[in-house]
């Protein structure tokens, strides 16, 4: 028998369940110990340990009515619902609640592509729909239309945007919030709301224009509990004709600035609208003794000579353009100017060039040796990130998933070198393992006017193990705090500790979202403890 | 006569339980490109291949969709527990039908 939710007593939740099932039909409450045991989250820190945070039953609605007759139950009797819609946010959170005994509501029955706009390049989706299915509908409506994709392409496109997540294509797109276009949300009252133009009755433009008279709500729906999000637009990308992807390499340490400098140049001007890439072949050890000795010093010097003597670049850049043909070719010829004139010693490397669409067999010879990006780099979903974690030739012995210490810090070279210095020391002072040569966790550039690192710990299922790597992220978040910096999103393990860290004005973030919900959730059904925002009845005092 | 009849209808039978039976594995074929062929199919970079490649070393083939042992049995309990990284799927993914449809298309 599934734990019970927290002050709910057995009468109660039987009848609450009850009503689910007269709401969704038998089929679709799920109650059993083998059926509940589906909503773990398969990547938790806490995996069998007593922490563990484990739903109570779970309720899969078909419709928006559903959904709002699931939340009117839920008044009635206390209960704590968790919605989810794929369930596959593996490394923040998977399908499992924030707090133990919630009843999660899982939205993937409700998986309609809704609207497929191509002259204005715009959908319209449910929550269970992924990026698999919304690809697909594009692809069978023959819409000259891109997506864009996080990595893992089974996640929801809602779901995704709602925890801020990001993905490979064209400039603001990779934001997959900033790229949605309206919402509708049942609130903890079971009302729907329609936000932006939406909220006129027939709405013509619900998903061409992102705001409204009045407020712009809807970021407070995302990282949040303040309602039920059951449909969500966005704004998708016309197919490009061409992209092109050239390599800078750089070969000394404090080339890194200018080679960030001139990146941010070119993405602040939309001269190249892709996604950068940083990489250091020079730290990244291979088979050579000599290669393998400096690393394991800090005579930067003298890897920085043999850097130049075996031609390794320190650092690289890749630069990533899709357009017309002749205006990338255009783009990347300003850039390379713009990197050379600024790093002397910088060379260049020309890669890929493609024309769109992609043949099956040409996204397939791209992906080949790429592990994070690929066909993502053209809104192709796939599962390739996985290898990352998987058994691999470099990975014999995997784990069984992993979470992301993910702050971000400003998108400057100084910033890196600060960031890293800072990382490797508490990675050390916390007995977490490290490459010799330091973390090296060069950030991701998803954002166009910030930097992401991202560094993985392992969930390795041993009880004591991962106690011990969860009180060094805990510590990760309050060092990264103390340098200013703050992560962009984390799971459930850590969202208290998280929010805290965002602490001015005497928490008054924190404190906000609390009055927030209290005003709009008195009974606190809806999400508690996400993202740290705790209703009244279950905050200390 | 009643022998005629009887053969007929276990004829009828028969060929009424093959046709269910393609049914049920052309429904699993839909489910395997669906939900494992993004890691457990023949391409580049696919997690799920590529991990068996290296478990197996060549004793068994690294595609499922080439295992002459995978008992339905043995292919439902993975799903619903998952093994190594890959996670287990819920029955609002893989409905209980959807897995028998999926064992079947595996199956020797």
């Amino acid at each position: 028998m599934p734990i019970l939710p927290p002050g709910i007593n057995e009468t109660d939740f039987s009848a609450a369940l009850g009503q689910f099932a007269e709401t969704v039909g038998t089929n679709w409450v799920f109650t059993s110990d083998e059926d509940v045991a589906l909503y773990r989250d398969a990547y938790s820190p806490f995996w069998g340990s007593d922490e563990e945070k484990l739903a109570s039953a779970a309720v899969a609605p078909e419709s928006v009515e559903e959904v709002q007759q699931i939340v009117r139950i839920a008044n009635r009797y206390r209960i704590p619902l968790y919605p989810i819609s794929t369930g596959k946010n593996y490394g923040y959170g998977g399908s499992a609640p924030v707090h133990s005994g919630s009843v999660v509501v899982d939205l993937k029955r409700m998986n309609r592509v809704l609207e497929i706009d191509e002259r204005n390049a715009t959908c319209l989706v449910e929550p269970g729909v992924s990026y698999f299915d919304l690809y697909n509908a594009i692809q069978e409506k023959g819409a000259k239309l891109w997506i864009d994709c996080p990595d893992p392409g089974w996640g929801s496109p809602i779901g995704n945007a709602l925890d801020h997540g990001l993905g490979y294509t064209i400039g603001h797109f990779r934001d997959h919030f900033g790229s949605h276009c309206g919402m509708e949300v049942v609130l903890p009252n079971s009302e729907v709301l329609r936000t932006g133009p939406g909220g006129i009755p027939g709405s013509k433009t619900w998903q061409q224009y992102q705001y409204a008279f009045g407020p712009q709500l809807d970021g407070i729906f995302t990282q949040s509990n303040f309602g039920i999000v059951t449909k969500m637009g966005f704004w998708l990308a016309p197919e490009p004709e061409a992209f092109r992807e050239d390599t800078v390499a750089v070969y000394n340490h404090d080339d890194l600035i200018p080679l960030v400098d001139v990146t941010s140049y070119l993405t602040n001007s939309s001269i190249s609208n892709g996604l950068p890439g940083l990489g250091s072949p020079l730290l990244r050890a291979d088979s050579d003794p000599e290669h393998i000795a400096l690393l394991q010093t800090s005579d930067r010097p003298a890897l920085e000579r043999y850097g130049r003597e075996k031609n390794i670049p320190y650092w690289t850049c890749n630069i990533k353009t899709y357009g017309p043909k002749e205006v990338i070719n255009a783009q990347w010829a300003h850039a390379r100017e713009k990197f050379a004139s600024s790093i002397p010693g910088a060379t260049f490397t020309e890669g890929e060039k493609l024309e769109f669409p992609l043949t099956y067999e040409q996204g397939e010879e791209y992906q080949q040796g790429r592990i994070a990006g690929g066909r993502v780099d053209f809104g192709i979903p796939n599962l390739s990130i996985f290898q990352i974690i998987s058994r691999t030739p470099w990975n014999p012995d995997p784990k069984f998933g992993h979470y992301y210490f993910s702050p971000i810090i400003p998108k400057t070279g100084e910033a890196i070198f600060e960031a890293s210095k800072v990382f490797t020391e508490a990675y050390d002072q916390l007995g977490l393992s490290r490459p010799p040569q330091g973390i090296t966790s060069l950030p991701a550039l998803y954002y166009q006017r910030s930097a992401m690192l991202l560094m993985a710990l392992q969930v390795t299922r041993n009880v004591e193990v991962d106690r011990k790597n969860r009180t060094a992220f805990k510590e990760l978040i309050k060092i990264a705090a103390e340098h200013g910096w703050g992560e962009y999103r984390t799971p459930p393990a850590f969202q208290d500790d998280v929010m805290n860290a965002y602490s001015f004005g005497n928490n008054a973030l924190r404190r906000f979202n609390e009055t927030i919900k209290d005003a709009i959730d008195p009974n606190g059904i809806i999400s508690p403890g996400k993202s740290g925002i705790w209703p009244k009845n279950m905050r200390g005092a | 006569m009643v022998h005629r009849i009887a053969g007929i209808l276990v004829s009828l039978s028969l060929f009424v339980m093959g046709q269910a039976l393609a049914q049920d594995v052309e429904r699993g074929r839909e489910v395997f490109q669906y939900w494992c062929a993004p890691c457990h199919d023949d391409g580049a970079a696919r997690p799920g291949t590529v991990a068996l490649q290296i478990l197996y070393n060549g004793e068994k083939p690294a595609l499922l969709e080439e295992r002459t042992d995978l008992l339905p049995e043995y292919t439902k309990t993975i799903v619903r527990t998952g093994i190594s990284i890959m996670p287990f799927y819920r029955k609002t993914e893989i409905s209980d039908a959807d897995l028998d449809a999926l064992a079947a298309y595996l199956a020797p």
